[in-house]
């Protein structure tokens, strides 16, 4: 199975343990990655509030990119810019203005982008492509007695819900469930983080947090699931200022793919699991080979 | 044959109408007729303001004597508005009424165009077409077809019945079809109605018990019609007759079987509690059942399903024998002339919007729930509480749940403000409960129905005016815990709220039912986009459709109250009365016929016929048709390989010179 | 003392045309339908923070209220997490709504200086306009010494977290083929220049 991959700005960055954790568990997995070429920065919330050409332009540059490298599937595991990526594509193939600007900017460039990009999240390769029956194989060590909140955030599965429901996704739960964790009932799934309020306008940014870890902690869960590396990191690195504004509220967030990588054995140090502010509880001892 | 036109001369009489300014707007009508004038045969080309006025009909007729005209040609509105109007002038004049051809020139012209010059030339190339044809008509003469009096009604709810009493009470004869095992419909599982707030069944049941007594009512419940055949005043149908295991005729309703079947207990979702309460295989769907006879569901009943029962059911009836368990489905079939179908609605399914917890959160319910709940006969006995046997400190109702939404259904399903509010009326009572009712719009335009608002809001209702977001289970402030939360934004006050209840309402809309879409085709209706069945006309007729002889009325046709139900089932029994009394309509003589003499015998129209008018004379070895069974659709003219199939109105030539005329012009 | 203030608007106060030209962004159209339900704001999870909640700047912008809607912090406060747009019974996309008025905002200078979430914003399309992408501890420092850098003090301890897991870097990201992007940006877009500074 071979993918093209945009790694997007932050999992070279704040981000890092999202990659850190994802290359070796798709190659343990059989699934080869090529990193797009001279990929730029698909422009996040951040350029469609200046100029909604300069963003399609922006966004164009990488499919355009990614299909000349080949046919596969490009891979692209951070929201925002899966996000960003799949409407542009929309917006290129709707609205006729729009494709004229993004034609002729790449043009200039000698790139053109035909439209054949499908821009996918590792969720949907795993349980689509690669399926739950292969990935139940790899798992040496289940993550039995681990409590896990799936945190799925807003952007895979809003505006565009392609491969999972809006309102009630289950891809991860059920991923999560294939590695041998008990995934917690939590009705917060979709809500939004605060994103990057959480920086600018923190009394309305963090609160939005708080009420992420306050609700995780109260179901009982030893940590939280997520796809999204700010999502991770407002969940992660604030629970000091949180503390001080609402109160208590300390679980620790990692990636979907860091607990993949747990149950399929790989060490905590490979799989970027330092980087956490507030450090993992360690899994419960594993119960005899039954 | 077409001989006119070879044997005497032809003289023409086009007159084009203004139409007021609906076509004079867009068409030059003067330059026209003018045109039209120059063409050979016309005697006579006229504008004119306004044709189908009596002056206007007058001028055909005075043109027809003075000019010795015999074809007449008028280019105006669709020929479904006045060619039976023109048709009529033509006759008074003493021309065939069949010598006449109608041109549309103003909804497929003027209405349609912004270009005073490409719609003046259109209406030039099609007065051209009609020109050139009308030369080709000959005389024809319609013919009676005689209309069976009988009348047959599809569906027991409250417009059914009325439909059904309507028409027996003036002598005529009913067969009233219902698919459940009791006629009464949505309306028996009401408490009370709005804005009188009568107790449904004391109102319904009067008239469910003079539907089975009615001496002109043949009342088939546990039924359903399975196939349509025939036209107006002639229709042949099938109706299929379900086993209920019980002899309907013996049954005395006493439901000592039901207690002395083997479930001790009920066991399937009882569907007249709406699913809140469980019952037998063998039941009774409820008290005052029309026909008050017992019912065995054949899925769920274990000797119809294995045939292993200890039969207790026979053994409790064993003064009246009246449990049969060799009852076999039966094909029945009828004569009716007309048919009124008033098939209902179903309710829109709650859980398509996961946001309002319904099937997830357990006291979550519909409003035709909570309507069982209120009532007396219902699950709790009128105690209106949660499932835990609790009862409610706050309500909360939701407005809208599934209705006047793009992602669900488009449509106001026109009831549910009113009911909501009547619900919440009688929460109120039974209760003493906070109720507030979450709304975008109150609807209440009915007679009586603004003041039952203002009873409303002086009973201490709450009304926030905010579109629910969501229902949820976690809470943010101390009051929530263990409630659910309505989070809003109250958009009268200005804020967004979140309001925790002990029990939430929804007022879930109303949607075509699931066969719809079968049945309107077993009926030869069409539906509009949104798959209720289509009327004629929405505010000239109502009840009709585009098929003569089947009328629709209640729900079927669009969400309404029973007020508006009750009136369109007289509606359409009237109209039915009509045709019934008249004993004939008047067909047009649109028919096919064989040229014999062309024909092979290749028998390639006979399976063609959607009408089956079409049989095969082994005798002569030629195909026959039967004009009294002919709709003029013009398959088998089309298909037959030799063009031996001639066509009244549309003979080849007509339509060949139609085409002629549009094309020269352009 | 208690603080009056009159308020009403009179018809010199809307900018007639303000409404359409939204609308014709591509997606917007749709604005046209709205009942004012209050959907939007109900499920908006920072509408309580907003001085006109995402249903009133609806209104206010198909009313043609420019000024009232560019200089409210609505759209800032916006996070686009889409709840709205899936929740709309009118399939009104309001979360791009927000961002062309973020767009208009920007491009007219129509916001209080300092103000931090527009500045992140300029400089965001900057960084990645020079090296084609985002160094996110550059990026933060930058904003702070914009805005409020009592603020960037303020977080020294978060400072310290970074470096201690190791996810503070301050070399700069950047792409090869940079002088090639910035040349399709500029040949894109209103201007095809830079945003204007704050008024």
């Amino acid at each position: 199975m071979k993918y093209s991959y945009f790694p997007g700005c932050s999992l070279k960055g704040l981000g890092r343990s999202y990659e850190e954790s994802l290359l070796p568990v798709m190659k343990h997995l059989g699934v080869e990655l090529t990193e797009l070429n001279d990929w730029n920065c698909c422009g996040a919330t951040a350029y469609m509030s200046v100029d909604e050409g300069k963003a399609a332009v922006l966004a164009a540059r990488n499919l355009a990119i990614a299909e000349q490298a080949g046919p596969e599937d490009l891979m692209t595991p951070c929201s925002a810019c899966y996000l960003v990526l799949n409407k542009t594509k929309h917006n290129i193939a709707d609205y006729p203005a729009i494709n004229a600007t993004v034609q002729r900017a790449l043009g200039s460039a000698r790139l053109a982008y035909r439209g054949s990009v499908k821009v996918r999240h590792p969720l949907d390769m795993l349980i689509n492509d690669v399926g739950l029956d292969v990935i139940k194989e790899k798992v040496v060590r289940p993550l039995k007695g681990l409590k896990v909140a799936p945190y799925y955030g807003c952007q895979i599965v809003r505006p565009y819900a392609t491969f999972d429901d809006a309102w009630n996704p289950t891809t991860m739960d059920r991923l999560l469930a294939t590695l041998g964790a008990e995934v917690v009932h939590y009705p917060l799934k979709t809500k939004c983080c605060g994103g990057s309020l959480t920086g600018t306008v923190p009394e309305a940014g963090l609160r939005l947090t708080y009420i992420l870890l306050k609700e995780a902690v109260r179901r009982g869960a030893d940590v939280i699931a997520t796809t999204c590396p700010l999502c991770q990191f407002n969940l992660d690195a604030y629970h000091d200022q949180i503390n001080q504004r609402w109160g208590p509220a300390r679980i620790a967030t990692v990636y979907f793919t860091q607990l993949m990588g747990l149950a399929f054995g790989m060490p905590a140090e490979q799989l970027g699991l330092k980087r956490n502010f507030i450090p993992m509880k360690p899994l419960p001892a594993p119960l005899s080979k039954v | 044959m077409n001989t006119n036109h070879k044997n005497g001369e032809v003289r023409i009489g086009f007159y084009i109408c203004h139409c007021g300014h609906n076509i004079a707007g867009m068409v030059d009508c003067p330059a026209v007729a003018q045109f039209i004038a120059k063409l050979p045969g016309v005697a006579v080309s006229r504008d004119y303001k306004y044709m189908c006025s009596d002056p206007g009909q007058e001028l055909i007729q005075q043109d027809i004597r003075e000019h010795k005209l015999n074809r007449i040609v008028v280019a105006s509105c669709s020929p479904l508005l006045h060619e039976h109007t023109f048709r009529n002038a033509v006759a008074a004049g003493g021309l065939n009424p069949f010598f006449f051809q109608m041109v549309n020139i103003r909804e497929h012209d003027s209405w349609v165009h912004t270009d005073r010059a490409e719609a003046t030339a259109k209406a030039k190339a099609l007065a051209h077409a009609a020109v050139s044809r009308v030369r080709f008509h000959r005389a024809l003469e319609t013919t009676r077809v005689s209309i069976n009096p009988d009348v047959l009604v599809v569906g027991g709810g409250i417009a059914g019945i009325h439909a059904a009493l309507t028409v027996a009470n003036s002598g005529k004869k009913v067969f009233l079809v219902e698919r459940d095992p009791s006629i009464g419909g949505h309306m028996a599982q009401f408490d009370k109605t709005f804005p009188t707030l009568d107790c449904a069944a004391c109102i319904l049941t009067p008239k469910m018990s003079a539907v089975r007594s009615h001496e002109n009512i043949t009342l088939w419940t546990y039924s359903e019609v399975v196939k349509v055949e025939g036209y107006v005043g002639n229709y042949k149908v099938t109706v299929k007759r379900r086993p209920r295991y019980v002899n309907e005729d013996l049954c005395a309703g006493c439901m000592e079987c039901i207690t002395a079947c083997v479930f001790k207990e009920g066991k399937f979702p009882d569907e007249f509690n709406a699913g809140l309460s469980k019952r037998k295989p063998i039941y009774i769907p409820f008290a005052q059942a029309v026909p008050p006879v017992v019912v065995i569901d054949p899925e769920r009943c274990l000797q119809v399903r294995t045939g292993k029962c200890k039969k207790t059911c026979i053994e409790a009836c064993a003064d009246r024998h009246a449990m049969d368990f060799s009852q076999k489905e039966e094909l029945v079939e009828i004569q009716v002339g007309n048919i009124i179908v008033a098939t209902g609605f179903k309710l829109f399914d709650a859980k398509r919007i996961p946001q309002y917890g319904y099937g997830q959160f357990p006291n979550v319910v519909t409003a035709l729930e909570l309507e069982r709940l209120v009532n007396s006969s219902g699950p709790t006995a009128g105690e209106i509480v949660l499932r835990d046997g609790r009862r409610p400190k706050s309500v909360g109702m939701i407005l809208c749940v599934g209705s006047r939404d793009v992602k669900t259904n488009r449509w106001c399903s026109r009831t549910c403000c009113m009911h909501s509010m009547k619900l919440a009326q009688l929460v109120r009572e039974h209760t003493d409960a906070d109720v507030t009712v979450f709304y975008m719009d109150i609807r209440a335009p009915g007679k009586g129905y603004e003041e039952f608002y203002d009873k409303s809001l002086k009973e201490g209702i709450q009304f926030v005016r905010g579109r629910v977001a969501e229902v949820t289970d976690w809470a943010m402030a101390p009051e929530e815990e263990g409630k659910m939360v309505i989070r809003v934004e109250d958009t009268l006050a200005g804020f967004v709220r979140r309001i925790p209840v002990d029990m939430i309402v929804l007022a879930a809309g109303m949607e075509p039912q699931a066969d719809a879409q079968a049945v309107r085709r077993m009926f030869n209706m069409s539906c509009g986009t949104e798959g209720w069945f289509l009327e004629k006309h929405p505010k000239l007729a109502p009840v009709s459709t585009f098929t003569d002889g089947v009328f629709i009325a209640g729900c079927c046709q669009g969400p309404k109250d029973i007020p508006d139900s009750v009136a369109q089932a007289g509606a359409a029994a009237a109209e039915a009365m009509a045709l019934a009394d008249k004993g004939y309509i008047e067909q047009e003589p649109n028919t096919a016929y064989i040229i014999e003499a062309d024909c092979s015998g290749c028998k390639s129209c006979v399976p063609l016929c959607p009408y089956t008018a079409i049989t095969f004379d082994e005798a002569k070895q030629k195909a026959q048709i039967n004009g009294a069974l002919c709709k003029g659709c013009g398959t088998c003219v089309a298909s037959c390989p030799s063009g031996s199939i001639g066509q009244n109105l549309f003979e080849d030539e007509e339509i060949f010179s139609e085409i002629e005329g549009v094309l020269a012009y352009v | 003392m208690m603080r009056i203030e009159r308020t009403i608007k009179y018809e010199g106060d809307r900018v007639r045309g303000f409404g359409k030209e939204v609308m014709g962004v591509p997606g917007c159209e749709q604005l046209w339908s709205c009942i004012q339900c209050g959907t939007c704001s109900g499920t908006c999870p920072l509408s309580i923070y907003m001085d006109f909640s995402p249903r009133q700047v609806m209104a206010l912008v198909r009313a043609d209220f420019k000024n009232e809607v560019l200089r409210s912090h609505t759209v800032w406060l916006c996070a686009s997490c889409y709840a709205c747009t899936t929740e709309c019974p009118r399939q009104i996309r309001i979360t791009d709504i927000m961002y062309a008025l973020k767009q208009r905002a920007i491009q007219e200078g129509i916001y209080p200086r300092r103000f931090p979430i527009p500045v992140l914003a300029k400089e965001f399309y900057e960084m990645v306009r020079r090296q084609g992408r985002i160094t996110e501890m550059l990026l933060v420092i930058r904003l702070f010494l914009k805005t409020d850098w009592f603020a960037a003090l303020g977080s020294w301890r978060l400072g310290i977290g970074m470096m201690r897991t190791g996810r503070f870097e301050l070399r700069p990201e950047h792409i090869e083929r940079r002088a090639e992007l910035a040349g399709m940006l500029d040949s894109a877009g209103a201007e095809g220049g830079k945003p204007k500074e704050a008024a």
